[in-house]
């Protein structure tokens, strides 16, 4: 499974009003270690998908989110749950690092 | 179990693939899970490499070198190295799916990491202004002020690059010269968008949710000063990568691999360096390309010292994995 893109129409509906605790990863095209760790992404997507939504925004097409959402470093990944920010990994890790990192939003 | 594993992804691990292939040793080489391709995926124009007069991209180079290498038969595999046993006749090479891999050559050539300032806010504040990508990060600093530290080719390349987003680039050095290549430097100075912070180091990271200025130390005099900015960009150099090493293959007092002479024979019979991992002085695209060669050519020659049986054996399984 791939992780979904959101944009600036659909964050609302898609993220903050999701049931779900949701991953977004802000990443853009030009960025080496976004497209590194988008694979690794989507693989955590398909083996969380009951826990864990995630969805990939670029933020070279939308950039109201990501001055929101003060992005200075991609890949930047935010965890929401109920329309809030309760974490955020920045930079390309590992499977193993990342899902250290997520580990209290995949059990 | 194989007759080669390299261990690495740049310009000295596919280089090495590259050679090892063609010699038929059928190489597996382990790219890492998201450094695949080296430092050059993070770099814009490749302007030195020989053979592109127009230049070429980096990421652009390394996607064609790791075409070269699997063209003639090197297996790619996209994880990272979590141990290493070197000793013994056949080595072992563990990744981080749990998988554990065997062969009779091992050839390390992991490269360098960004080296930190060391400073608490650095870690704190990375993120959020603090940067060690200027090609990712370059675009969320239109129209602001900031700075880049350190002197050397990479320095000036990231604040040129910044000019593009950037209305002003401090690039703060703790020298009053560049270590940087002549044409760099001049490409620097003739930029009006970046100005130059001599005999200065980063004492200081200020901001409480994202940068906001720097305190500054002058090299000379000691004295502090402040310079407010928006965001940082590190560039102050890279460190020899050989955490997976220690206490199996002898260092230098500079922290890289030591090799015998010019060759890629390190401490231990069947294991090859290349790249920057055992380079601290040149440090270039081509070099790291170079010493690729030597260790594949190194690692081809140790082989056919060995003997036959334990070859069988590795083209036996090498066979059998083909199948």
């Amino acid at each position: 499974m791939t992780a979904r893109a959101v944009t600036d129409a659909t964050f609302d509906q898609e993220v903050i009003n999701n049931d779900k605790t949701v991953l977004v990863d802000f990443w853009a095209e030009w960025c080496g270690p976004c497209r590194a760790v988008s694979p690794i992404l989507d693989q955590i997507a398909h083996e969380n998908s009951e826990k864990l939504d995630i969805v990939k925004l670029n933020v070279d097409e939308n950039p109201a989110l990501a001055a929101k959402y003060q992005i200075t470093s991609i890949p930047a990944m935010k965890v929401f749950q109920k329309g809030e920010v309760v974490k955020t990994v920045i930079g390309a890790k590992p499977k193993p690092a990342l899902e250290a990192d997520l580990a209290a939003y995949l059990a | 179990m194989r007759q080669i594993i390299i261990i690495g992804s740049g310009p000295a691990g596919y280089t090495a693939a590259i050679y090892a292939a063609r010699a038929n040793l059928k190489p597996l080489l382990i790219a890492s899970s998201v450094e695949a391709g080296g430092e050059l995926m993070n770099t814009t124009d490749v302007e030195n490499f020989p053979g592109f007069p127009e230049g070429i991209q980096g990421p652009e180079l390394m996607t064609k070198m790791q075409e070269q290498a699997e063209r003639f038969g090197t297996e790619v595999v996209y994880d990272d190295v979590t141990s290493l046993e070197l000793t013994g006749p056949t080595k072992k090479v563990t990744l981080g799916d749990g998988s554990t891999h065997e062969a009779l050559a091992v050839i390390f050539s992991t490269g360098s990491a960004y080296r930190k300032l060391g400073l608490s806010d650095e870690e704190r504040l990375s993120g959020h202004g603090v940067s060690w990508c200027a090609t990712c990060d370059g675009f969320f600093f239109k129209n602001k002020t900031i700075a880049v530290v350190g002197g050397g080719d990479s320095a000036m390349e990231e604040a040129t690059f910044l000019t593009r987003f950037a209305e002003k680039v401090h690039v703060i050095h703790r020298k009053d010269t560049l270590r940087a290549s002549k044409i760099m430097q001049d490409r620097a100075f003739a930029n009006d968008k970046i100005e130059f912070v001599w005999n200065a180091e980063v004492a200081g990271i200020t901001g409480a949710d994202a940068v906001d200025g720097l305190r500054l130390r002058d090299t000379v005099t000691g004295d502090e000063s402040t310079l407010d900015i928006g965001g940082l960009f590190v560039a102050i150099g890279n460190d020899p990568r050989t955490h997976l090493v220690h206490g199996q293959l002898d260092l230098t007092p500079e922290g890289t691999i030591a090799v015998a002479g010019r060759s890629s024979k390190t401490s231990q019979a069947g294991v090859f360096a290349a790249g920057d991992v055992v380079d601290p002085t040149y440090r270039q695209a081509v070099t790291a390309a170079a010493s690729g060669t030597v260790a594949a050519l190194d690692a081809e020659h140790y082989l056919t010292t060995l003997p036959k049986d334990l070859l069988a054996k590795a083209s036996e399984s090498e066979l059998a994995a083909a199948n």
